[in-house]
């Protein structure tokens, strides 16, 4: 079946050359000297005053990153990176930002356009007109310029602090927690963040702590020939509660800049992680010229018994994406969950999915997938369930969909469902129809098509989740989301 | 991490190069074909779990010991091993150790439309149908195929003739007779003509314990508005290796069933390759696997639909025992143009055994935007609360397992429409049950 027309107009809205955030600040900045060697690396380190144990770290992973090859596995094409081509660091130029007014105002100018408020006063001005308090951490290319309510969380115990001041402030933490979840060598782009990563924030909730607020994370690419390669490192401890989103955006080039992230989450017992993310990235033009690489390595552990880890991402942007949000259920009972809509257009090429790894004992993972390729662009959803031998009861349920829009773009559906234990528990589908027939029933009785109770079904569920997230991310999803249902195919 | 450095050979991979030295040479097509294969494996070799089609059967180091390529089977023994579907009312033709059994073959008073030839003595007589082999290609290397096209020797050659409808199945009972491990090659062509019917079946045995290869290929050529019924029964001996290839060219508004059932072998990989290149047709790619022991069983499915309004549907099942393996990929890809498409592909897995596993690989590649196309994958245990209705109705535990067992495979064999081959096979399914201590 063919998309409806209001399917076809919302994602139209969406397209390429309708990109907002595609302005660009005229700012002095700092870089790093072109071209990645030990010294880019050594400079990198130094910039941020970092321990020498770091540094230590940071070159063990430039010189095991050189000896490893680029991964050609994903249904992805590009050119080839010139990797000595880029500035691993860019910041703007600026004294010693103690408060908020010693930011330079372009940088606020540019917050401001992008609608997110650095003052907490804007924010609180936020509250009354109804939407959540949220705490900002702003990163512009290769620094943090700005964290909000950095007190108030204090006061809860909560850490929210961008990366770098973290490694000063809380080493023994940052020691014991980074790399943990996604080692040194785990992958190319993983590792070549380890060497270079500039930025990115570090959240900690200590013991039996709901954190009070939304956290969220701002990334801005702004120089031209950078790449950003921010970590992420969020540890909720024993009963915890966070929720934390993550926003990007960067201006439109001819050229294709790099982002290679590596985001961490540990949860321990009883803890709750939900992270969100908007990926906004810069596109590419219509013809496919410009656009951001997104290579990003995203990975939960779920490390404590009655632990949860929850991804929900709603992708838009990037030439290239290539981004598997996974979960290790290694605590007993622990759940993971993956809630994905990505939508291409133009010549985008998005190759995202999940993994969901049981070890633990009853522990249960959900996947809910959304595709939609539109233009000329190819969707692929890639992901892994799987049972280890001592995972008994291990659960998971698995429903991916995608729509075509056009028939020049293409959607592609990869699932590997690997069950080494009996008492494992697996489904997969990539069909519409099989929501549950009770509900379908239940709609159908009271009178609604069968399209409009699968729409209200899926919607309602997908709505659900986007309730976490705050106002201008959820403004934004929402009009992602309405996209029918209709013409699914699988 | 640097994947181009080639591994060190292996035995097996050595002792099969050798074997290619004997690649008949010559001028023609055929020999052009075989050369080519052969090339390719030399390049390539064994499959790995890095080449992304053997994920789950890394053939490199299941394929550990080096057997010769097996010689002529006393007929005696060939026919006392040949037992599978002899219940069946059939035309029967053996194939032993890779080369037919004339003694053993029913080759008289064939029905009209129907010519049945061996693989050698076509190509002895320069026969025209050979044009037709080697003309399906999955589109990528597959050492199973290569080694096939560059090795086999012999093997039935079937032709029906247009309009015909041929109400016996022909059965290829195909077995491996000996005392020591060898290597079998047979490969076979079925060109059912425009608006024919046909029934073709096929067996797999041999002797338990014995590590033979048993390699077996066979093109089906299905024209404009036929139809065709394939059946496998694969109950190859405990240590063989069982690696089977069937390739279908399917014309316009044809009717194609297949229906796999595997039991046997040590390690079996079953790929099917379907090119949908005539509009409407309609297909089926069924089967069922039952393992126990340190079975391995993978079926891997390439189904390409490359023009408009085509149907498939693939239903299959596994039962795992014990600490065996079951792998199922299946690829549906649909073609830009092949818009209206309706592809649904299922995989359904019952695991008995606490240390079984299975892996599901089920793929869709869309360039279409007016199509259906769905796949589901489930795995799990047998439903507890079956197994309490049943026994709350006192069916000891042991008969409630089976009929459930029975139920779910029943399934996908209900889909065999000759009812002949299709009791048969629920009898090897409740042999299967039986034997199950």
């Amino acid at each position: 079946m063919p998309a409806v027309q209001e399917t076809v107009d919302q994602v139209r809205s969406l397209d390429v050359d309708q990109y907002k955030y595609g302005f660009f600040t005229e700012i002095e900045s700092e870089k790093a000297p072109r071209g990645l060697t030990e010294d880019t690396v050594r400079f990198i380190s130094a910039k941020k005053n970092e321990p020498e144990w770091l540094l230590e770290w940071r070159l063990d992973a430039f010189r095991r990153w050189q000896t490893m090859r680029e991964p050609d596995w994903a249904r992805v094409s590009y050119p080839p990176i010139d990797y000595q081509d880029l500035y691993y660091y860019s910041a703007p130029k600026a004294k010693e930002a103690l408060s908020i007014d010693d930011i330079d105002p372009e940088i606020l100018a540019t917050y401001e356009k992008l609608g997110i408020p650095l003052r907490e006063r804007d924010a609180l001005l936020g509250i009354e007109s109804g939407a959540t308090k949220v705490a900002v951490d702003a990163v512009f290319d290769s620094v943090s310029v700005a964290t909000t309510f950095k007190e108030e969380l204090a006061r809860a115990g909560v850490i929210f602090m961008p990366i770098s001041e973290a490694v000063r402030e809380h080493p023994e933490l940052v020691k014991k927690y980074l790399g943990s979840v996604v080692p040194v060598t785990d992958n190319y782009f993983a590792t070549l963040n380890s060497a270079v990563f500039s930025d990115g924030s570090f959240v900690y909730v200590p013991k039996g702590v709901r954190c009070p607020m939304e956290l969220s994370t701002y990334f801005r690419i702004n120089e031209r020939n950078t790449g950003q390669f921010e970590r992420t490192l969020i540890i909720a401890d024993e009963g915890a509660y966070v929720s934390y989103l993550e926003g990007c955006t960067a201006p439109m080039r001819d050229e294709n800049q790099l982002h290679a992230a590596v985001v961490e989450l540990v949860a321990l017992d009883d803890a709750e992680i939900k992270y969100s993310t908007v990926q906004n990235w810069y596109p590419g033009d219509k013809d496919g010229k410009g656009g951001i690489f997104n290579f990003v390595t995203k990975r939960g552990d779920c490390r404590g018994d009655r632990s949860k880890i929850s991804w929900t991402q709603v992708e838009t942007g990037s030439a290239i994406t290539w981004k598997y949000p996974s979960c290790i259920l290694r605590g007993d009972n622990s759940q993971g969950e993956f809630y994905s809509i990505a939508i291409s257009n133009g010549r985008q090429q998005v190759d995202s999915g999940t993994k969901m790894i049981h070890l633990g004992k009853n522990t249960s993972s959900r996947i809910i997938s959304k595709g939609i390729a539109a233009g000329y662009s190819d969707n692929t959803y890639r992901g892994l369930v799987t049972a280890h031998r001592k995972a008994t009861g291990a659960r998971n349920f698995t429903n991916c969909d995608s729509l075509l829009i056009g028939d020049k773009c293409g959607a592609h559906t990869v699932p590997y469902i690997e069950s080494k234990n009996s008492s494992a528990q697996f489904e997969h589908e990539a069909t519409t129809s099989k929501i549950s027939d009770d509900q379908l029933f239940y709609c159908r009785q009271r009178g609604l098509d069968p399209e409009e109770a699968t729409a209200l079904i899926v919607n309602g569920f997908v709505k659900d989740v986007l309730q976490q997230l705050p106002m201008e991310f959820a403004v934004e999803a929402q009009k992602l989301i309405a996209v029918s249902l209709e013409g699914s195919v699988g | 991490m640097n994947a181009d450095i080639r591994p060190i050979r292996t035995p097996a991979e050595q002792a099969i190069l050798a074997s290619l030295g004997t690649v008949p040479e010559g001028g023609d097509r055929l020999a052009d074909l075989r050369r080519a294969a052969a090339r390719a494996f030399e390049e390539n070799g064994l499959p790995h779990r890095r080449v992304e089609e053997w994920k789950y059967t890394d053939l490199r180091s299941l394929m550990r010991e080096a057997v010769p390529v097996a010689g002529a089977a006393a007929v005696a023994e060939a026919d006392a091993r040949a037992r599978l579907l002899r219940g069946v009312e059939a035309r029967r033709i053996v194939v032993a150790n890779g080369a037919v059994v004339p003694e053993l073959s029913d080759l008289a008073d064939l029905e009209s439309g129907l010519t049945v030839t061996t693989l050698s003595a076509a190509i002895a007589a320069g026969d025209e149908v050979l044009s037709r082999l080697g003309g399906i290609q999955p589109g990528r290397y597959d050492a199973a195929l290569a080694l096939n096209t560059a090795l086999a020797k012999d093997g039935v050659v079937v032709t029906v003739a247009p309009g015909a409808t041929i109400e016996r199945p022909l059965h290829v009972a195909h077995v491996f007779a000996g005392a020591h491990a060898a290597a079998s090659y047979a490969r076979s062509l079925v060109v059912v003509g425009e608006g024919a019917a046909f029934t073709y079946a096929e067996s797999f045995e041999g002797p338990d314990g014995l590590a033979y290869q048993a390699n077996a290929a066979t093109e089906f050529v299905v024209g404009d508005e036929a139809h065709l019924d394939v059946v496998r029964l694969q109950e190859d001996g405990t240590g063989a290796f069982h690696l089977a290839t069937m390739l279908f060219a399917v014309g316009r508004e044809s009717k194609v069933h297949t229906f796999s059932f595997s039991l046997g072998a040590g390690v079996a990989r079953t790929s099917l390759y379907a090119t949908l290149s005539g509009e409407n047709s309609h297909v089926g790619f069924n089967g069922a696997s039952l393992l126990k022991n340190r079975q391995h069983a993978d079926t891997t499915l390439y189904v390409d639909h490359q023009v408009p309004g085509c149907e498939s549907r693939e239903l299959f099942k596994h039962v795992l025992d014990d600490s065996s393996r079951g792998v199922f990929q299946g690829k549906i890809v649909v073609r830009q143009a092949a818009q209206k498409t309706d592809g649904r592909m299922m995989s359904r897995a019952l695991v008995l055994g606490d240390d079984a596993e299975m892996d599901n690989k089920p793929e869709l590649e869309i360039f279409a935007d007016d199509v259906q196309c769905g796949h589901g994958a489930t795995c799990g245990a047998i439903d507890d609360e079956l197994l309490f209705y049943l026994r709350a109705r006192g069916i000891p535990m042991k008969e409630a397992q089976s009929l459930l067992v029975q139920a779910f495979v029943g399934e996908a064999v209900e889909t065999v429409e000759h009812d002949g081959l299709r009791e048969a096979l629920v009898e090897r399914a409740e042999a299967w049950l039986a034997s199950r201590a």
